[in-house]
């Protein structure tokens, strides 16, 4: 890299962390949104029988 | 009781209060409520002269030296010193109920904001900027600079009160809001701390002040124009 | 013919079609991403002043022009749900604010990286720079005038209320290498007439820009769908897209 490793790799790797974040955030808050309404339906079902 | 009419609501003698009545009343109020604790009126002030008193202490530095400090520190202790009374523009009457009986009385609930946030202005704006020649001997401000420091401190407290009106709004109904108000409205007062100082800092160098004067000034007329649309928008949302 | 538009405002219409997207979203990002970093990185030519390091532009640029358009439509998406009354609206606005939040870091820091050879300082408190910051600075306030209401659609209201008040702050960002004299680069790309960058540069970077939007896009997409759950839980709908 001429010279310039040491800042351009850092930069490709906090890209590299910072789309991974993205992915694993979303993906555990849709699983959790998932979770509450699934929970949310049970209750509502066991309230009504 | 006429809410909801066009305009006027019914007074207490039944006739109709137009609009800049009904402003200047509530100023009135205001500053009534606020005189009666003086204390409280006088917080802010002192307050800034702590804070710009705390930069001196800290950097140990002579008063030739600070000067090219001042006017960044002047208003950053304006700043901050706004954003303390601030809370309280719209929470105690939100909190008794009197700011819903206001928004009923079929002014309007923006004359109210109107109002209120000239009132902030009147009680802790207007005093810092009265204020400030004090502070600008402490921290070396040669007194020739005085009168385009206490101008440019005029417009941007003016600005800071319509932001934090903005801030005040959204936040009225949160317990501990205070921290909230004060990470809204700093981001959007870089800009004016900006040009702010950079104007007091060019009448001190001596160099033109048109342009930041003019540029603070654009700010203001923007943000008064604006920000009462904002901020009854914000205080609506936590009303209803 | 115009059901399509209408149905934006539908929660389970858009939950389903969120859903259907994210896969091709994520497909189309990876190969974007995929050629617009190997070419970026491996066969671009070295810029004949910054030598290699120019190529953090491959990450720089199209972060930081994701940070912009993230808050923009979070912003719009704001307005639409606080003008209209469309719920919708709110849910895309919080499901960008914390993307956005993330590209205004990745932009900051790779600026930070590629200032350091090139001007010698990480930091300078220029007019693009400090209105980047404050981008970010305005980002956290949303997220967290949003978290602070208890009553979640007051909160919604109040955040989408900021970030409009906040939106004054993209332009100043963008025209900030225009109306002042500021140490960061001006317009290369996003600019009319030939964008002045050779071609063998150029298109690995346009590659990018099209890779973080895609990118943007699936993540919004998975956002979006836990956004509508936690606001629509009582509705039947859910009931179906749950049991799918």
């Amino acid at each position: 890299m001429g010279g310039y490793a040491r800042y351009v790799w850092p930069c490709f790797g906090l890209a590299t962390v910072i789309f991974a974040w993205n992915l694993w955030s979303a993906r555990r808050y849709l699983a959790a949104a998932r979770l509450r309404a699934a929970r949310a339906l049970i209750m509502a079902a066991g309230g009504e029988s | 009781m006429s809410a909801g009419t066009q305009g006027g609501g019914a007074g207490s003698r039944g006739r109709p209060v137009g609009v800049w009545e009904a402003c200047a009343l509530i100023v009135r109020r205001e500053l009534c409520l606020s005189f009666r604790r003086p204390d409280q009126l006088l917080q802010p002030l002192v307050f800034f002269l702590i804070v710009t008193t705390l930069f001196p202490l800290g950097l140990s530095l002579q008063l030739s030296l600070l000067r090219d400090m001042a006017p960044g520190v002047l208003w950053v202790a304006a700043l901050l010193s706004s954003l303390l009374s601030l809370d309280s523009l719209f929470k105690s009457d939100a909190d008794d109920g009197t700011l819903e009986q206001l928004a009923l009385s079929g002014q309007g609930l923006m004359v109210i904001v109107v109002a209120k946030t000239l009132a902030h202005w009147l009680v802790t704006g207007a005093a810092l900027v009265l204020v400030s020649p004090l502070v600008g001997m402490a921290l070396g401000i040669p007194t020739g600079a005085f009168a385009i420091m206490m101008v440019s401190l005029g417009l941007g407290t003016v600005t800071l009160s319509w932001l934090g009106a903005i801030g005040a709004g959204l936040t009225v109904g949160l317990k501990r809001g205070n921290v909230l108000l004060s990470l809204i409205v700093l981001p959007l007062a870089m800009p004016l701390l900006i040009f702010g100082a950079g104007a007091t800092d060019r009448a001190i160098s001596g160099a033109s002040v048109a342009g930041a004067l003019y540029f603070l000034a654009a700010l203001c007329v923007f943000t008064c124009t604006l920000a009462p649309f904002a901020a009854t928008v914000a205080l609506r949302i936590n009303l209803e | 013919m115009w059901t399509w538009f209408y149905k934006l405002a539908s929660p389970p219409h858009v939950y389903g079609v969120a859903a259907a997207f994210t896969p091709w979203f994520l497909g189309l990002a990876a190969i974007a991403l995929g050629y617009g970093v190997v070419d970026g990185l491996a066969f671009a030519p070295a810029d004949y002043q910054q030598g290699d390091a120019f190529r953090i532009i491959y990450v720089h640029v199209p972060s930081a022009w994701m940070s912009e358009f993230v808050y923009t439509t979070m912003a719009i998406a704001g307005a639409i749900a606080l003008i209209w009354r469309i719920k919708l609206g709110h849910a895309v606005a919080a499901a960008c604010a914390p993307i956005g939040a993330s590209f205004t870091v990745l932009a900051l820091v790779t600026g930070s990286l590629w200032g350091r050879p090139m001007w010698g300082t990480y930091w300078a408190w220029d007019p693009r720079l400090t209105s980047e910051l404050i981008l970010l600075f305005l980002y956290v306030g949303v997220m967290s005038l949003r978290s602070a209401f208890e009553d979640a659609a007051r909160g919604d209201r109040a955040a989408a209320l900021l970030s409009i008040v906040g939106v004054v702050n993209v332009p100043i960002i963008h025209f900030s290498v225009v109306w002042w004299n500021s140490l960061h680069q001006g317009a290369t790309v996003a600019k009319f007439g030939k964008p002045s960058m050779d071609l063998s540069m150029l298109w690995p970077l346009l590659s990018m820009f099209l890779g973080f939007m895609l990118f943007f896009g699936a993540v919004l997409c998975m956002r979006l769908q836990a956004e509508v759950l936690n606001r629509e839980r009582q509705a039947k709908w859910v009931r179906e897209a749950m049991h799918s």
